[in-house]
């Protein structure tokens, strides 16, 4: 079941589609109350949302399995195969097993999804995503009623990702959610970008996104998902316990440790693009704030 | 003719000025680079990463004069004024990118400089090069005495929160800002008493 949240208006909208590629004006933000899923139906105020080029998207990368730099992803991803690919489901699931990413596909509905994207080092960008939703997936293998978490992994293949010879983190790259989080209709698996295949420095051929977390969590190039009860330690917690937490929700009052969170900037805008207000939940507070009701949001960063 | 001889003949010959002009070149390519996509997709971080960058590689430079003289025989003293004055340009430009550019709203200048231990430690290294680079030439040489000395000291502390600055801002281990701060502390040491005295005997 596909189609639980939609963007009330697209770039279809907009302009005809043989231009939206150039025009990238289109509104979205108002979330729906999609029928079935119930998605908040207070929505927030309708804001126009301007989708970055695909040059943006696709050069100014954090995939540190291929180098720390911003452009060492687009530099080296080249060199990953990338099919044939199989994703591993396991943990408390009705059916484990290996999933070729082809059966995958054929069970999923592919949708766009144009998300913010908000960077813990405070960049942001606007990505029209096509993907599924993660639920669906999930609902393939079968959650059993005792799996409370969802642990994902990122392919481990050093002679592929050069940046994997060096121990900059604990490899394979590992990352969590909630099971609440994890079947929110906003949380997708990306295949594609702009309407094409997903490029690799993105994370090819299948990528989690979760937008109103930071970045880290929407985890790239996913080899394994496992459905578990207890949380699992996502590799930037494991790293910096202090500085990243599991729950990694985009929070303007909240701050890293090392710099504020309370601005960011969108990149591609050159030498002089301002800051602008980061926001809760990095604008989705309407379809996700009740998920978190009662917590306190500054120890569970 | 040694090659240290060589070296030295060679440095008598080159005029300041055409150091400065080759040292400064890099400012208006980074500008031209940041405006034309040279400098990536976010190029205010990039300017403001080389221009930090180049500031920490002038100051080491400006460290190797004194050792290079006395464990080398090389002498590249006429020019350490102006590896300082440099240094201080690139730092000045770093910072400005920082606060004009980077960040741009004054509570959070003064809210990061407060509150964040790599961008406080970095505009303590910044403070103290402002009385070095104001007392670099002749007159205050002379004015001051053996108390310029003392007080051009102050680049050894700078250099270091400069190497400490950059080590902090890293997410990961990451190898250069480890290189860098091994070199400033090498260079350091070159100028503890018994290194001194050894080389000396």
């Amino acid at each position: 079941m596909a189609h639980r949240w939609t963007n009330t208006l697209t770039h279809k909208d907009v302009t005809p589609r043989a231009h939206f590629m150039n025009r990238r004006q289109l509104m979205a933000g108002a979330a729906a109350g999609v029928g079935l899923a119930g998605v908040g139906a207070g929505a927030q105020a309708e804001e126009t949302l301007e989708p970055n080029p695909w040059e943006d998207i696709t050069q100014y990368n954090n995939f540190y399995e291929f180098g720390t730099g911003k452009s060492d992803p687009a530099t080296y991803a080249g060199a990953l195969t990338t099919d044939p690919w199989t994703v591993a489901i396991d943990g408390l699931v009705e059916k484990p097993g290996d999933y070729s990413f082809k059966d995958i596909m054929a069970e999923m509905t592919v949708e766009e999804r144009i998300y913010r994207f908000r960077c813990v080092e405070a960049w942001s960008m606007v990505i029209p995503w096509n993907g599924f939703e993660l639920a669906d997936l999930l609902a393939l293998a079968g959650v059993m009623p005792e799996g409370k978490y969802v642990r994902f992994e990122t392919l481990y293949r050093p002679e592929e990702m050069i940046g994997q010879k060096y121990r900059t983190i604990d490899w394979p790259y590992i990352e969590g959610l909630r099971m609440d989080e994890a079947l929110h209709p906003l949380t997708i698996m990306a295949t594609g970008i702009y309407g094409k295949t997903i490029p690799n420095q993105n994370g090819a051929p299948m990528r989690l996104v979760v937008p109103w977390k930071y970045g880290f969590k929407s985890i790239k190039s996913i080899v394994r998902i496992t459905v578990t009860e207890d949380q699992p330690v996502n590799t930037w917690q494991a790293l910096q316990a202090r500085e990243y937490g599991f729950y990694a929700n985009v929070n303007p009052t909240v701050d890293h440790p090392r710099w504020s969170q309370a601005t960011e900037r969108k990149v591609g805008g050159g030498l002089f693009s301002k800051r602008v207000p980061t926001l809760m939940f990095n604008g989705y507070e309407d379809e996700v704030a009740s998920l978190y009701e009662g917590m306190d949001l500054t120890v569970n960063y | 003719m040694t090659v240290v001889d060589r070296i030295n003949a060679f440095a008598r010959r080159v005029p300041t000025w055409v150091l400065y002009i080759l040292y400064l070149l890099p400012v208006p390519w980074l500008l031209y680079l940041a405006q034309t996509g040279g400098l990536g997709r976010e190029p205010i971080k990039a300017l403001e990463h080389e221009l930090g960058e180049i500031a920490l590689q002038l100051l080491i430079i400006g460290l190797t004069i004194t050792p290079l003289r006395r464990h080398l025989g090389i002498n590249l003293l006429k020019f350490r004024r102006m590896f300082g004055l440099l240094a201080f340009t690139y730092v000045s430009l770093h910072l400005l990118v920082w606060l004009v550019l980077d960040v741009g709203i004054l509570s959070q200048i003064w809210a990061d400089i407060l509150k964040r231990p790599y961008i406080t430690i970095g505009m303590a290294g910044f403070v103290l090069l402002i009385p070095l680079a104001l007392t670099s030439n002749n007159w205050s040489v002379r004015k001051l005495g053996a108390g310029w000395r003392k007080l051009h000291r102050l680049s050894y502390v700078a250099v270091l929160l400069g190497g400490v600055h950059y080590m902090m801002l890293t997410k990961t281990w990451a190898l250069e800002p480890v290189i860098y701060m091994a070199v400033i502390l090498g260079l350091l040491a070159l100028r503890l008493p018994k290194l001194r005295s050894k080389q000396a005997a």
